[in-house]
């Protein structure tokens, strides 16, 4: 029974969380287009779908992926075991990106684009190891991010000098990358962070940094996303200048 | 049928995203720190949770919300209708005859990333580890505004066709400014806020709106266009964030020396 009102809250907060969408759409269909929703049922239940699979999430997020990336945290850091602990950082950052299917897309997309250029060969066979290339590339690219954040964190190193040398990267990087792949390159940086990876990764980084003595939860645990929304951008720019 | 097809396959594409996750911490908990995951009957559910819930959120979106948000996207950015809101027929379309693109713009950007997941997922972990300072929707209509003035800020662009990388790297410069005068607690969260705001929600609708102005205005490339929007979605929020917190500062000290001068004894 209070499992039950603990989701009918959920659920309620969800419906909240929705709500700016629902008013968006509806003032500007009604105010702005002036015309009918088109299929008006259709939509009332697939705003029922995505309000139930919120709440579903927030369960779970709090249930499983919080408590587990915290609990990894913690045995890390009692184990004081630097090697596996930079190896798990690398496998949960290639291991979620490799086999995310916004990258699966967007690699798919990139070797057509590249073979319509003429950049390699309109052949199936070329094109599908591109694509391969350019997942590879962006799952390594996130692994390393995850293992220099983590790094960051046992050391207490300032966040800002990192960021500004990936700021200074990606310019300079821009500036001498093929033009076709700058495109891609700064997208692959936005589809890393997947949604299961996010509060895993998050939570991963504040549970070693509550852990750790001399470490701020809320000034070393955050960072980790930023890295690895950084790093993709570089690796596929230098993976455009090599292939 | 159909429906239930799509069900089927964005469950499959779920699970192929957990899955490796899943396989990558129990082979750790086991081989590695050699203990079992503690309350490991709750921790499988709440996977099941995870995974019940993203299908049933990402196949919502797919059958109504993104649907309906291209066709807005699309009426919205057809000359015709942006002509029939100015006065001044005949004329070539002038920037600032784009008023209800930009308005959508914002109001869309900052409504989907107010329901991103990732986004509350950080909030709410933010919130615990402030000790309460930051609030858990302090943080994400923060991160909405910069997403709304970044979006925005991005059709501007677009309608105009001035090039992306000068807005970008200004914008840069702007938040290494930024780092240097807000609170150290926030750069880390600040810099995070732009990563995941970028996500399952926003992503779609932006681009269909990136996508939609690109193909209607003359001499934009869909192509490049297109993504401009997604990197001054990820980019503003850093700004706002930062912001945030700044604001948060200067009205405590504010307050601490309205306090001090109605103080006669704290008064030196």
């Amino acid at each position: 029974m209070t499992q039950f009102r603990a989701f009918l809250g959920t659920l309620l907060t969800s419906l909240r969380d929705l709500l700016p969408i629902i008013l968006v759409v509806g003032f500007f269909q009604i105010v702005v287009i002036r015309q009918p929703v088109p299929d008006l049922g259709g939509l009332l239940y697939g705003t029922l779908l995505v309000i139930l699979g919120l709440a579903f999430f927030v369960r779970g997020l709090e249930q499983a992926l919080f408590p587990i990336g915290e609990s990894i945290a913690y045995s890390f850091a009692r184990k004081a075991n630097l090697f596996w602990l930079l190896t798990f950082a690398f496998a949960l950052g290639f291991g979620t990106t490799i086999a995310e299917p916004a990258l699966t897309a967007v690699a798919a997309e990139a070797a057509k684009i590249a073979a319509a250029d003429g950049h390699i060969a309109a052949q199936q066979v070329t094109m599908d190891s591109y694509a391969l290339g350019l997942r590879l590339t962006v799952a390594v690219a996130v692994g390393v991010a995850i293992v220099a954040g983590v790094f960051r964190i046992l050391r207490g190193w300032p966040i800002q000098y990192f960021i500004l040398g990936g700021y200074i990267g990606v310019v300079i990087m821009t500036a001498v990358a093929p033009p076709e792949i700058i495109g891609i390159a700064y997208d692959s940086g936005g589809v890393t962070t997947s949604t299961v990876t996010v509060p895993l990764v998050t939570a991963l980084g504040v549970g070693l940094a509550s852990s750790i003595q001399g470490r701020n939860p809320l000034i070393d645990g955050f960072g980790l996303i930023a890295f690895a929304s950084l790093t993709p951008m570089m690796f596929v720019m230098a993976y455009g200048m090599v292939v | 049928m159909d429906f239930l097809q799509h069900l089927l396959s964005t469950a499959t594409s779920t699970l192929s995203d957990v899955l490796p996750i899943a396989g990558i911490i129990l082979g750790f908990q086991l081989l590695v720190l050699r203990q079992n995951i503690p309350n490991l009957k709750s921790v499988l559910v709440g996977f099941v949770y995870v995974l019940i819930g993203l299908t049933l959120f990402l196949v919502g979106l797919e059958e109504a919300l993104f649907p309906l948000g291209k066709l807005m996207a699309q009426q919205l950015t057809d000359p015709e209708f942006i002509r029939s809101t100015v006065d001044t027929a005949g004329t070539t379309l002038q920037w600032d005859d784009y008023k209800w693109i930009y308005l959508f713009a914002a109001a869309i950007g900052f409504s989907t990333t107010i329901a991103e997941p990732a986004l509350i997922a950080v909030a709410i972990k933010a919130h615990q580890v402030s000790g309460g300072a930051i609030t858990v929707w302090g943080l994400r209509v923060a991160v909405a505004i910069g997403v709304a003035f970044g979006i925005a800020l991005g059709t501007f662009r677009i309608i105009t066709g001035t090039p992306l990388h000068y807005y970008i790297i200004s914008g840069y410069i702007i938040v290494l400014i930024q780092t240097v005068y807000a609170p150290r607690s926030i750069i880390a969260l600040a810099y995070d806020s732009g990563g995941v705001t970028t996500s399952t929600v926003t992503v779609p609708l932006v681009a269909a709106l990136g996508l939609g102005l690109a193909s209607t205005i003359p001499g934009r490339s869909p192509l490049l266009d297109g993504f401009g929007l997604i990197a001054f979605a990820s980019l503003f929020p850093i700004m706002s964030v930062m912001g945030y917190a700044q604001l948060g500062e200067w009205r405590l000290r504010r307050l601490r020396d309205a306090k001090n001068d109605n103080d006669p004894e704290n008064s030196d």
